[in-house]
């Protein structure tokens, strides 16, 4: 009889197809990590390295141009704080280390914990911004109506491309208080 | 039952189709050619490919509709069988592919082009909120909220429709002429898409990341536009007005602004008399929270709460006055800390502890408010 | 396996024809009756999303709120491409499937007729679920067919759970039934039936069932993250938590677009088999067609983002998914210049399938021209989220998926039933959807290019005359519907007796069996030569 084969057959049909569903499944989940490598790549959404730049090297600045750096501050419908950038622009040297700040206050009757979310336009020049310290690398707790200096401390990579001159750096702050471990020194601190 | 016979069905289909360009010539809704170089290299492509399918759709039809007419069984027609043809099947793969190519060229140089927002003049941040737009001047301190201003009564069919209904703001977006805007779109909450069509300018705005796009309109005018991406309730009632001026007038204008602000600024120290801040009170809710909580303050059951005659309204102030500013995470209530000035959080409150028979004579002023957002 | 083993014993203790009453149906493991309930079930679904067209239509008549709040109107807009996509098409091609599959490949029956009757029985329970919504507190789902986040997530109604586990249980659906039309095809083919042999209907939906397997476990990752981020606090699409909002439209339409394709290529097959017949005359390049639907399977999951052209991708990828969707128009094309070709010196007859299927030919192409318009990006800037969307998808699944069907329909019912339908109205039918469809969708082009943006319950005063006529074309269609109703009920209590072969230039071993086709298709192998 010919039965068996065709029962084996069958059986490794569905085993293949059953294998193609599962594969695709954690496809699915792989998609999240793949896409921000992807991300990093291509600077889609403008996103930035979550790490501190290490890469600093003194003496390699690039005094022959200059580089336009805007900051923009928004705030989530969640995020009752103000948020604003120090200063609007800084002109700057393509890797020169310099510092500014965001201001930011808590306009709640609460203690609040607020994680900035950076995002650079164009998309393309997000892998040239680095970040040696920022305040997005970790939720920034501030007590109900305290007021705080975000600092930002970045180098623009000597090897950004010669056609961009204006870089525009975003920070959209959320409210992290449902995810947040709050840090309550922090908030003893400022409420001194 | 004559037009059902099938010999009537083909040319019936056919007519239908032929009307379609026809129409499209006598009826003018063609998309818009713009005020842009970029909305007319676009609006060029469109047409250019519309007339291409235009043509494969004669040629296609063509051939079928000859089919239908003389090689019908009723014509005493004899089917040949044949039924495979290399040479035919490698021209019509090729053929297309010579066309895309064709069409591909163009576009290619056209988007590049659009992606080209290098060398601003001007540098606009575009911010999407349910359910309207919010423009910041980036580095000249200028920047407010534009909201639908169509009244109720003629959404509702009460009153007449004006000529712009539906596209028509409280505060349009000001730019000048002939020069390089730059926008940078972000949006508060969900997503939504920042449309101009003379413009040819469509970008998502998306919570949390800021998306470029830019415009050079070269004529002066008033340019409506629509939120492009479903956004929740009030979708189709966040229209966007883009007025283009000469440079003298954006100059003028944008200077009254600044001035305007100040001013504003300076409010939240004068003295509010009740009256006063309940009028105030009422046009911002009006502005602000009447798209859910309706303007009779009854909300919508099971979506959006009521605020008459609730507790919350009548006894618990610092509880209305904390929902106000810091919203209910979770829900679709935003926090409008940092969306309303000290002076309309006051009206508001107060407006809306004493609207609709709340009438607990309560009054918020503005230093109530300075004194809760300094943590007191 | 178990399900393998379960197949003999099914088989066997059925040989002497269905049970009686409701136990028939609900136990059921034969292929005709799953077959039939499966069409039932899309037609009922095809009338109730349908019916909420027709809110939506009737609140678009004139500019201003006349009937429903906005609220309810995108609850409408959701339910009804969910349902509609969901719940008729794809339902509806399942049905043919598990009718046809079995007697055009010689088997007796599906290979795991059990999980046949599994995959079928979660339909109705996944759709209670999900129109269970609309009476929930918040209201149904409201954010679109789409469900972008955080719109879906942070924002969604307490409902979206529920939408969640349905969307959950359609997917094993199809993931089930998709598995069983594999093995069928594979394994239990008659001898000689080579591959290459195989009905074009057969060969869609075997590509089709492959992109089922591999795109709907994908949707339900892609659902189970919105869930997680729901419930769980994690933050796959959630910006505070290093999540992205993009990545959601990502994932969704590397399900979506293929998705497209699952709706479309079946319906492919069923042209592919009627255009023949009525033109006396082979198939014109069978084997290019296979590849055609092969490579257009492929090129599916490489284009996903023309969906997203506005979303602010990078140049380089705006380019790379521009291209890559101008491609699918070359094997589109060689499909549409078969058919053409096929009816080419044929000796033509225009029966109430052909009217159909000639009618899906000639709309189909205006919906790929409308879509190859629709990938070239820079003027998508301007197309995106307009009518002119609405217009194309709607030109490519009306008279693409539902015009096939309905041609498969009448194709097929008077083998499934034994007699021939009442044919003038059938014409009826035909024609007043055909002009319906067209009054409906046609100037849904001008307003979208107009600018009118989709899914909005209002409009501005320059599009009202259009969206008039749009609604009357709309309801003319919907109301025309019922006919195929009465048309079905009819033919299957009685009317002409039809022979085995019921169409003269028919062929395939569907037209070798007896009409009505007996409980159980091919008993003994037949031989393929």
């Amino acid at each position: 009889m010919e039965e068996q084969p065709k029962q084996a057959e069958l059986a490794r049909t569905i085993r293949r197809s059953v294998l193609i569903v599962c594969g695709m499944f954690f496809f699915g989940f792989a998609l999240v990590p793949l896409y921000d490598v992807f991300c990093e790549v291509t600077g889609i959404n403008g996103k930035t390295s979550g790490e501190r730049y290490e890469g600093v090297t003194a003496g390699k600045v690039d005094e022959s141009r200059t580089v336009r750096l805007q900051f923009v501050a928004s705030t989530n419908a969640e995020m009752p704080w103000e948020f604003r950038p120090g200063e609007f622009e800084l002109v700057v040297h393509p890797g020169e280390v310099r510092d500014t700040v965001y201001l930011a206050r808590n306009l709640a009757e609460r203690d609040m914990v607020g994680q900035a979310v950076p995002s650079v336009s164009p998309g393309l020049a997000a892998k040239y911004l680095h970040k040696v310290e920022c305040f997005c690398f970790q939720q920034q707790p501030l007590a109900a109506g305290a007021e705080a200096e975000l600092p930002l401390r970045f180098m623009i990579d000597p090897e950004i491309p010669e056609d961009i001159h204006t870089l525009t750096l975003s920070y959209t702050l959320f409210n992290a208080d449902r995810a947040a471990v709050r840090n309550k020194t922090v908030l003893a601190q400022q409420r001194n | 039952m004559r037009f059902l016979n099938p010999r009537w069905s083909v040319p019936a289909a056919m007519l239908l189709m032929m009307a379609s360009p026809i129409a499209r010539a006598a009826w003018e809704l063609n998309m818009t050619e713009g005020v842009t170089a970029v909305s007319r290299e676009i609006f060029g492509l469109h047409m250019l490919i519309f007339w291409i399918c235009v043509v494969i759709g004669v040629v296609v039809f063509g051939v079928m509709f000859w089919s239908i007419f003389a090689h019908r069984r009723s014509q005493g027609a004899k089917a040949s069988q044949f039924h495979e043809s290399t040479t035919v099947e490698i021209i019509w793969t090729v053929v297309p592919f010579v066309i895309l190519i064709a069409m591909a060229v163009p576009s290619t140089g056209a988007l590049v082009r659009i992606y080209d927002t290098g060398d601003a003049d001007i540098d606009i941040k575009v911010n999407g909120y349910q359910w309207k737009w919010q423009y910041e001047y980036l580095g000249e301190g200028v920047s407010f909220f534009s909201n639908l201003s169509t009244p109720k009564d003629e959404i509702y069919n009460r009153a007449e429709k004006n000529e712009n209904y539906l596209l028509e703001v409280d505060e349009p977006l000001v730019i000048p002429v002939d020069k390089k805007v730059r926008f940078l779109v972000t949006a508060n909450d969900v997503i939504h898409s920042w449309w101009v069509p003379e413009l040819a300018v469509k970008r998502d705005a998306i919570p949390g990341f800021i998306n470029e796009a830019w415009t050079k309109a070269e004529k002066v005018g008033t340019y409506r536009g629509q939120c492009a991406e479903l956004c929740g309730k009030d979708h189709g009632f966040m229209p966007i007005v883009v007025e283009v001026k000469s440079q003298e007038d954006y100059d003028a204008w944008l200077l009254a602004r600044k001035e305007l602000a100040a001013k504003e600024a300076e409010l939240k120290n004068k003295q509010w008399t009740m009256a006063e801040l309940m009028e105030r009170g009422e046009q911002v809710y009006t502005k602000n929270c009447a798209a859910c909580h309706q303007a009779n303050g009854q909300g919508v059951a099971g979506t959006f709460p009521s605020l008459k005659g609730t507790d919350m309204m009548l006894k618990d102030r610092a509880g209305h006055i904390d929902v106000i500013i810091n919203g209910r995470p979770g829900t679709m209530m935003a926090a409008y800390g940092p969306q309303l000035s000290e002076v309309d959080i006051a009206a508001v409150v107060t407006y809306e502890r004493n609207a609709w028979g709340n009438d607990t004579g309560d009054m918020v002023t503005p230093m109530d408010i300075v004194a809760i957002k300094q943590g007191q | 396996m178990s399900a393998v083993v379960d197949h003999h014993a099914a088989d066997d203790h059925h040989h002497h024809g269905p049970q009686s009453g409701f136990r028939r149906w609900l136990f059921t493991t034969n292929h005709k009756d799953i077959g039939t309930m499966y069409l039932w079930f899309s037609f009922i679904m095809f009338l109730y999303g349908g019916s909420m067209a027709m809110i939506l239509r009737a609140e678009l008549f004139q500019p201003g709120l006349q009937l429903i709040e906005p609220e309810f109107f995108n609850q409408m807009t959701t339910m009804h491409g969910l349902i509609m996509v969901f719940g008729a098409v794809m339902p509806a091609f399942v049905g043919l499937a598990n009718w046809l599959i079995p007697m055009m490949v010689g088997a007796p029956d599906m290979a795991l007729p059990r999980m046949n009757n599994w995959s079928f029985w979660l339909l109705p329970f996944a759709f209670s679920m999900l129109i269970s919504t609309m009476f929930m507190e918040g209201g149904g789902p409201n954010f679109g067919w789409t469900f972008y986040a955080p719109l879906s997530t942070t924002y969604a109604p307490p409902s979206v759970t529920f939408f969640i586990f349905a969307v959950h249980l359609m997917g094993i659906s199809s993931i089930m039934g998709s598995i069983n039309i594999i093995a069928t095809i594979l394994n239990l083919r008659a001898p000689g039936m080579t591959l290459m042999k195989m009905p074009l209907f057969v060969w869609t939906w075997l590509i089709t069932a492959y992109l089922l397997i591999a795109v709907m476990p994908v949707l339900a990752g892609a659902v189970t993250m919105m869930l997680m981020d729901i419930h769980f606090g994690t933050s796959f699409f959630n910006a505070a938590g290093g999540g992205d909002p993009v990545l959601f439209q990502h994932v969704f339409w590397f399900f979506g677009h293929p998705e497209v394709y699952i709706m479309i290529l079946p319906g492919f097959g069923v042209v592919s088999q009627i255009i023949p017949t009525f033109s006396r005359k082979p198939l014109f390049g069978y084997t290019s067609m296979v590849y055609a639907t092969a490579s257009i399977a492929f090129l599916s999951f490489i284009v996903w983002a023309h969906h997203m052209f506005t979303v602010g991708m990078p140049l380089a990828a705006e380019l790379f998914f521009m291209y890559a969707t101008m491609l699918i128009a070359v094997p589109t094309g060689v499909k549409v210049f078969n058919w053409v070709t096929t009816m080419w010196r044929g000796s033509l007859s225009f029966e109430t399938p052909m009217l159909f299927s000639i009618a899906f030919i000639v709309l189909f192409t205006i919906g790929g021209l409308s879509g190859l318009m629709l990938a070239i990006a820079p003027s998508d800037f301007q197309y995106h989220d307009t009518y002119f969307v609405v217009a194309h998808f709607h030109y490519v699944l009306i008279p693409g998926a539902i015009f096939a069907i309905m041609a498969g329909v009448y194709y097929w019912l008077p083998k499934w039933t034994g007699h021939m339908y009442n044919v003038p109205l059938s014409r009826l039918h035909f024609w007043l959807s055909f002009i319906g469809l067209n009054v409906a969708f046609f100037p849904m082009h001008f307003v979208g290019l107009a600018g009118m943006p989709r899914r909005i319950p209002d409009y501005a005063l320059q599009f009202a005359d259009f969206n008039m006529i749009s609604t009357v074309g709309a309801f003319l269609f919907g109301v025309s519907q019922f006919i195929l109703l009465v048309i079905v009920i009819q033919c299957i209590k009685g009317g002409r007796k039809v022979s085995a072969q019921v169409w003269d230039g028919a062929e395939g071993l569907e037209w070798t069996l007896p009409s009505p086709a007996p409980y159980h298709s091919f008993t003994t192998p037949p031989e393929v030569r």
